[in-house]
């Protein structure tokens, strides 16, 4: 359990840098999102250089965890256990990406843009978070 | 082009964060799950810190650019509130969003969450094109 008390600090930082990636990548904007989805229409593709960055860099970092034994900060490294492509994973992703189209926001572009202090992205937090706990209630609840 | 390379470098601090997360924390980071479980009351500390760093991350913007990065909600307020619920129940049913399933299960080469983006891109595809009045 050594330095465990630092995990909210690198949190920090992460989610700061998350936040900054966000806002120059200009995905915090839902017209960019959704004009990456609109293959139909007049296509923008700056969502898949942005998932390109972050991919590449995050295969860095997976890389780099296989040379460790365990994390600076923590006993072990929590990473997902289950393989198999289920029901639950396919219907909550296909209803996942219906409110991402229809709105243009992700959680993490919604949390981030709460800063500019707009209403329509309190409201969308407000309900994220709503369904959130709806599902967790009234269904099965994942814990991890 | 330069707003592709700004993107992409956008992309890369998005990656360099998961980076962080991943070796000093040995977590996953995927926003969904990160809120979820502060709401929830798992890791309140950690988590919590997560999200206040999200919301600064703006602020940092807004230091260096001396303005807000655009955000341009065109959505109806009843629009915007299912969006919302839809987002937040089907991110938790399918166990993760763009982050957790798209950023880190892509780097993982999860074909767990390669299902995951190429359902979600497909029904964002459909939703957006709802929208564009290109389907019915």
């Amino acid at each position: 359990m050594r330095h465990t008390k630092l995990q909210p600090v690198a949190a920090l930082a992460a989610g700061t840098l998350f936040g900054l990636g966000l806002a120059l990548s200009g995905m915090l904007d839902p017209v960019r999102v959704q004009g990456f989805l609109d293959v139909f229409g007049a296509w923008d593709p700056s969502l898949a250089f942005v998932l390109g960055g972050a991919v590449a860099v995050a295969m860095g970092g997976m890389a780099w965890l296989r040379r460790m034994s365990r994390p600076l900060l923590a006993d072990r490294f929590h990473l997902p256990m289950k393989s198999r492509i289920d029901a639950r994973l396919i219907v909550g992703s296909a209803i996942f990406g219906l409110g991402w189209g229809l709105g243009g926001f992700c959680p993490g572009p919604a949390l981030a843009s709460l800063s500019l202090g707009l209403m329509p992205t309190l409201v969308f937090v407000a309900f994220m978070l709503a369904g959130m706990v709806a599902h967790d209630r009234f269904f099965v609840g994942r814990p991890s | 082009m330069t707003s592709y390379l700004v993107s992409l470098l956008g992309g890369a601090l998005i990656g360099l964060s998961s980076v962080i997360l991943l070796i000093l924390n040995g977590r996953i980071a995927g926003v969904s799950g990160i809120v979820g479980r502060a709401v929830q009351g798992i890791g309140v500390w950690t988590n919590g810190a997560f999200v206040a760093g999200l919301l600064l991350g703006p602020v940092v913007y807004f230091a260096a650019f001396h303005h807000w990065p655009t955000v341009t909600v065109t959505a109806s307020l009843p629009l915007v509130m299912l969006a919302g619920l839809l987002v937040g129940f089907g991110s938790r049913m399918g166990s993760g969003c763009t982050s957790g399933h798209g950023v880190m299960g892509l780097a993982r080469l999860s074909p767990r969450s390669i299902a995951a983006v190429l359902t979600f891109l497909a029904s964002g595809i459909v939703a957006v094109a709802f929208l564009r009045g290109a389907v019915l």
